[in-house]
This record gives C-alpha cells, structure tokens and sequence, in this order.
C-alpha cells in the first residue's frame, strides 16, 4: 500500500523469547510492563513475577514472548527505558535457556476412570497432592511442552480444570546474570 | 538538615530547593494545602492559567525556552485528566515536566469519590514516569527523584500525585544530598569505538548530510555549539527537522532549512541521495521519512540518540551511538580534528554542485499578491520586521505552523516552540505565555490558525493577569486550513466540516479581554499594522486575514517518496487532488 506511513513490513520469521527483567517491586511496575506490552502492540505467552530479592525490593519477571529480531530488540529497548526496570536478560540468546512451568490439573471419575487417570499422571512422573474418592489434584513441572503434553493427555483422563504458573527461568552453568 | 513539615510545605520546599521560580497551575479541593503553603512563601510563582491544559503546555513553553524544568500543579479528577493533553504532547516531544496532581485521601482512593480519577493509571502511558504518593516518609524523596527523572536520559514528564491526606499528614523532610534514583541511571557518555567508526565513515563520505532533531536543543545549548563546530569543520550540509529548528543557524549556507514532509527541496532530495547520513537527536518519525523503503536508499547510517529505543525503531542504522548529544559531539569534534581525515573533495564539491542546483529550484517560492495578503508574505513581513529582536516564536497546529517553520528564520535553540509529536492545537498561546514568563523582557509572538486559537483562548485571561504582552498573530485563512489541503488532496474537495464557521471578531475578542485588537487585510498595510503590534507593550490578537485557498508547499503526498514532493508553483496553481492514488488515500 503506498502511503506516507510506511507500509507494513513483510513477514519476517518469528521466534520465542525469555526475558528476564529485574524491577524495583514497587506499585505499579507490573502495570507499566504489561501496559508496555498492550500499548505497543507486543505479545505475552507467559509471564511471571515474584520478588526474589526481599532486602532490596527487587522482582525478577520471566516473560515469553515472541516477535521478530527487530520487534524483539524494540521490546528489550522499551523495557529498559522504563525507570524502575534495572536489566533485562534475553535468556535465548545465552543457548537454550532452563525452564519450568507448574500445572495443577484437577480430574474427576471413578472407577476405572480414576485408576487410569492415576496410572498416566504416575508415567508423566506428576505428584498427586490431593484426592477424593472421585477426584485427584495433579502437581507436575516441566517445560511449556511437557506441560502442554502432560495437559493434553490429562484431558482424556477426566480433566475438569487447570491451573498453571507461567514460567521461571535461568541460563544454563555456572554464569549468573 | 532535618525539619518536621506537612507534605504540602515539603511540596513547596522541594520546589524552592530545586530553584524552581513559576510553578502554573490552578486550584482544586484536592490540592488546597499546597495552594495553602505557596500562601506563605514568595520564592515560588504561581501562574494562574484558565484551564489544566494551558497549565501544561505553558510549563512546557518555559521549560524549552529556559531548558529549566516545567512546574505544573492540578487538583484530583478533572484538573488531571485536563493535563493529560499537555503531558502526552510533553511525553513525545520530551519536554521535562514536573506535574504535581492532588488526588482524595489515601482511605478513599478505589471509592469513586468525588474528583477521584485513576491518575497514575491515567497518566501511566503518557508521562515518562509516574508515582502515587502513599507514606509521608516517601515524598521528599519522590519529589526530588521527580525532578531527576524528568531532566535525566530523554527528558519528559513526571507526575507526583498526592493524596490530600498526606499533604496535611507531618514528616521530616530532608533535601537529599545527592538527588538521582536508585537505579535510573540512563548513559551519557557515547561508546568511543562507535564514535570512532562514525567518524571514519563520515571521513569516507562522498554525499554526506547530517540530520537533526529536537535532541540537539534538548541536549543543552553546549549541544547546539558543538554541532556548529562539527558541520564548520566537516562542511557538510546539515539539515534539520520541526523539533530542532534554531540549534543550527538557518542563515548559515550549510543549513538546507527544515526536511521531511513540508521540507525544503533541497533537504529532502539530499536525504533522498545522500551516502552517509548523520543523524544527531532525531528519531526517523514518519513525517520525516516519508515512505520506508524508499528513504535514504544508497545511505549508511549513523545515529546518535540517548534513547536506545528510538535506535533501529523505524529505521535500521549502521553506527548506532547511545548519549547525549552534546558528549557525543564533543568526542566526534575531538576525533575529527586529530584524525584529519582526507576528505574527498571532488566528490563532495559535486555533491554541492547537486545541491545548489536543488536548492535554485527555490522551492517555497510563492505566487504573491497585491489584493490579498499571502500567508507566506505575512510570515515573511513578520520575520523581517522582528529580525535582530529577542524574539521567540511558538506555533499551534496546522498550515500556519509549517509556514512559520519554513519562513521565519531560527538562528538560535530554544526560541522555537512547536507541538511537534503530538501536533496539538491550542499549545501556542499557553506556551506563550509559559516563555514570556521565562523572558519577561522578549518579544513572543505565538503564530496562529483561526481554529487553533479557540482551542486554549481562555488563557488570554491569563496573559492579562500577569501583565504578559504575548503577541497573538493569526493567519486567518478562515480554514482549518491544514485539513482543508487533505480534502483538496484525498477526498476530491469535498470540504466537510472543515470551514471556520461563526468565527469571533477577534479585535473585539482582544478587547473583551481587556488586550489589544489589531486587524489587517491589505497587502500593503501590513507592515505598519505588524510594527504596531510589537510596540504595544499589551497582549496582542493580530487578526491577519490571508488568502482562504492557499496550500503549503512543499509538500510529500501520501505514497511517494523524498525525491517525489510537490512543489507549489509559483507560475501555475496545482491541482494536488491529480497527484494521489487510490492506495495513497488510505492512510494519511
Ligand atoms: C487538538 C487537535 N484536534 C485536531 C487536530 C487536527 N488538525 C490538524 S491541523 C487542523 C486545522 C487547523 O486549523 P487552523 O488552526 O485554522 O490552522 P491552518 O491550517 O488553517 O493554518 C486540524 C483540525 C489537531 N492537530 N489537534
Ligand atoms: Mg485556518
């Protein structure tokens, strides 16, 4: 389309990313991030936030997100001019990073049904943490595709609902960020 | 030292430690403490304006005249979401500010009381940062982190919104020592091997041009000085966009006046063929680039901006520099003397050669009149008539805007007030009257549009108060004149709702007022009427009726590129409804 706004660009390959950003936990900086996100347009697959530095008030937020080098690269620049965000860490370019993901998966029935439910989550390797006579409650970790499996095969077996955590992750050896 | 105060006199204090003198703003339930402390003290000014919005764009006006920080003070609920326009313009053009907005007492905030509004949650996407103030203990220092903040990195606007619970609730307040955040520490100082390879591009260059922005003015006059010295030493061209008008002097031979789409012929073309473009302080906006894949094709590119995000947003860059522009500068200016390198000057005497062609093409010449009075004309007489003065112009938003970017002339930063970013109709007279206040003693004229002058008119009343002899001087085309050229262009002239209609008399308007009313229709009294208007020592609405039909050239339509503009003809009118097709019309 020709116009005095620049056309949109051609498609360029997309790929997933892992951000660690480092923000001073104070009111709002979860606001501002996400706003960031929804403001300009950027997608989240995941994001988790939690402070894991008490003393100084600071949080790590893992988020995943996807985009083109270029959107990636905006991303990174638009989350560092943000004035609580003290670094951001793209986990991807260090090689693969490590990460995790929690599901709670809650299924119901009986009988057999139940049996087979426990036999699958047993194989997956998940713990069950709570039971009833016609339920269990599921606790499993893996990456976002184990999970995905782990959900998918959970859904044959009586799955009436799911609660998952995002993800948490770190570079692989002995390097700190 | 340590002193026990309410939050509304550590308001006040904070401001007079920062050495702020005119704070504008206007009063409310939620901010009577502080208007309560600024009783009591003479150090702080307090501008009355007649609307939040005024508020704002004057603070903005004072602050890019003075390059001091810009003081706002609202009440809760409709005094901040009134100041919303004039934070979002002060966001994009990075002008820093100071906002202090009252909100209800912390117990009722999430209540929907009276005048409550989210105004963080509000303000979040249009302030560069901003803080709620819950806990006594915490405001001398957000105070000061404020100003920090807003003058720190790209400047911009911070607001501090304090419940009026704490404005009464009693603290220490203590002036920190060294007063900068945690954490925010954005880079000055550019990468020198970065700077080193611009340099040695630049050295190589057989086209070259330097691009630049706002950044240089915002960077501090020690910016603009040094700028001078690298285009004197390099003798390239340099050209520049709306924002950074003045930091190079448009009188100066090297200075191919303003580019992008209301550009010169010449800066466009340049940009279009240049094979090393250096970019201080500008951010490749799309008025500026016109279309992407057409821009700058055969160019490397150089970019210096404190904003790592502005790099690579729009535009792929080669030599990337990270700082402020006047360290940046500094050290380019420093490695161009000791490396000396050996220029190629037959190339670049050809490239000169090419651009005094473009620039013979003289493009802003203008059919003139002697029956009526042209816009360009009326520019052209006021910049005369006030050249060699100390003179500041601010501009609204329209065709009267790029008619005064392009004929008044800017021989130093700071005198040139726009609303670049945002384009905001009704900025030039509160910004007016923000940098008459900031230079009692100079000549301010905001150049207007009819249309644009009723949008923030209520500040005539301010102007009046305090004595501030801004000059109101109207192109009255009886058009919003701007949209009127894009119905020309994309919507075959159909002109739908873009006519003045039941416009003021203005001359009356002035003297309602109390300030003076001057009108002028003939060609021929214009200068005498434009003299008279200087000396009157009073507000001033000169009500200039220019030619209703008249476009600005020249002009980059939609879906062409730098080396596709219009220009007006000064032999032919144009039909510019005959230059756009379907797919053009699309976007604007
Ligand atoms: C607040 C706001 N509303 C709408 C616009 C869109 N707009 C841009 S220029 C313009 C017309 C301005 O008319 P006038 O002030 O008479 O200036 P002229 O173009 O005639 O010189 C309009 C409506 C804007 N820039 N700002
Ligand atoms: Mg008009």
């Amino acid at each position: 389309m020709k116009s005095h706004y620049s056309d949109a660009p051609q498609a360029q390959p997309v790929a997933r990313h892992t951000l660690a950003v480092l923000v001073d936990n104070e009111p709002g900086v979860l606001a501002r991030i996400s706003g960031m996100f929804s403001g300009r347009g950027y997608n989240i697959e995941s994001l988790t936030v939690s402070e894991t530095e008490h003393e100084q008030h600071r949080s790590r937020i893992t988020i995943v997100t996807s985009g083109t080098a270029g959107v990636i690269e905006q991303i990174k620049a638009q989350l560092e001019r943000l004035v609580p965000v003290h670094r951001v860490d793209d986990l991807t370019t260090h090689g693969e990073a490590l990460e995790r993901e929690l599901a709670l998966v809650k299924v119901v029935g009986r009988g057999d049904h139940r049996v087979e439910a426990l036999r699958l989550a047993q194989a997956f390797g998940a713990r069950t943490v709570d039971a009833t006579l016609n339920s269990f409650i599921f606790e499993y970790t893996g990456t976002i595709d184990e999970v995905e499996r782990f959900i998918k095969v959970m859904a044959e077996a009586g799955l009436v609902e799911v609660a998952r955590t995002g993800i948490a992750a770190l570079i692989r050896g002995s390097e700190g960020l | 030292m340590n002193e026990t105060m309410t939050g509304a006199d550590m308001v006040v204090r904070a401001l007079q430690d920062q050495g702020v003198e005119h704070i504008f703003g206007y009063p409310g339930g939620a901010v009577l403490p502080i208007y309560d402390a600024l009783f009591h003290q003479e150090k702080v000014r307090h501008v009355l304006v007649r609307h939040e919005q005024g508020a704002v764009h004057s603070a903005e006006g004072y602050a890019r005249s003075s390059g001091k920080v810009g003081c706002v003070l609202v009440t809760s609920g409709p005094g901040a979401t009134n100041a919303v326009t004039g934070l979002t313009d002060a966001l994009m053009d990075s002008v820093p500010l100071v906002c202090i907005t009252g909100q209800v007492p912390t117990h009722l905030i999430g209540s929907d009381a009276f005048q409550e509004c989210d105004t963080v949650g509000i303000t979040r996407h249009c302030t560069k940062h901003n803080y709620l103030v819950k806990r006594i203990e915490d405001l001398p220092r957000v105070l000061h982190e404020a100003f920090y903040v807003a003058t720190h990195g790209r400047p911009g606007p911070v607001v501090v919104d304090i419940p009026k619970d704490i404005q009464f609730a009693s603290g220490t307040y203590e002036r920190p020592r060294d007063n900068q955040h945690k954490t925010y520490r954005p880079r000055v100082k550019g990468d020198l091997e970065s700077i080193r390879a611009a340099v040695k591009l630049m050295g190589e260059a057989k086209r070259p041009v330097f691009y630049t922005g706002g950044g240089v003015v915002n960077s501090g006059p020690e910016a603009s000085i040094l700028l001078r010295e690298l285009v004197r030493l390099t003798g390239f061209p340099i050209t520049s966009t709306l924002m950074g008008l003045g930091a190079y002097p448009a009188s100066d031979k090297q200075f191919l006046g303003m580019l992008g789409m209301h550009g010169t012929y010449e800066a466009n073309l340049a940009m279009n063929e240049c094979d090393v473009m250096i970019c201080v302080g500008a951010r490749f906006d799309d008025r500026i680039t016109g279309r992407l894949d057409a821009f700058a094709p055969h160019s490397r590119k150089i970019h210096i901006d404190i904003d790592p995000s502005s790099i690579n947003k729009n535009v792929k860059v080669d030599v990337p520099i990270i700082g402020d522009c006047a360290h940046v500068l500094e050290d380019m200016v420093r490695l161009w003397r000791s490396s000396a390198p050996p220029l190629d000057t037959a190339a670049l005497t050809e490239w000169w050669t090419s651009i005094e062609g473009w620039r013979g093409r003289n493009c802003l010449a203008y059919r003139n009149s002697k029956d009526i009075i042209k816009p360009q004309y009326a520019l052209q007489r006021l910049e005369a008539l006030t050249r060699g003065r100390d003179v500041y112009f601010t501009t609204e938003v329209g065709q009267h805007q790029m008619w005064a970017a392009q004929f008044l002339k800017f021989e130093e930063p700071n005198h040139w007030m726009t609303s670049g970013g945002l384009g905001t109709m009704g900025y030039g007279l509160p910004a007016a009257i923000g940098v008459q206040m900031a230079h009692p003693k100079a000549l301010v004229i905001d150049v207007a549009g009819e249309a644009s002058i009723l949008m923030n008119m209520q500040e005539m009343s301010t102007a009046m108060q305090y004595r501030l002899p801004v000059k109101i001087f109207i192109l009255n085309n009886q058009y919003m004149g701007m949209v009127r050229q894009w119905q020309e262009l994309l919507h075959g002239g159909r002109y739908s709702e873009s006519y003045s209609e039941a416009l003021p008399d203005f001359v009356k308007l002035a003297e309602a007022y109390g300030g003076v009313g001057i009108r002028c229709d003939r060609p021929e009294e214009l200068d005498a009427k434009i003299e008279e208007m200087i000396s009157v020592d009073r507000p001033v609405i000169f009500d200039c009726r220019v030619d209703p039909a008249e476009n600005c050239f020249p002009m980059i339509p939609s879906g062409k590129a730098h080396n596709e503009m219009l220009l007006g003809d000064a032999e032919a009118d144009v039909d510019i409804g005959a230059v756009i097709d379907e797919a053009g019309k699309m976007l604007v």
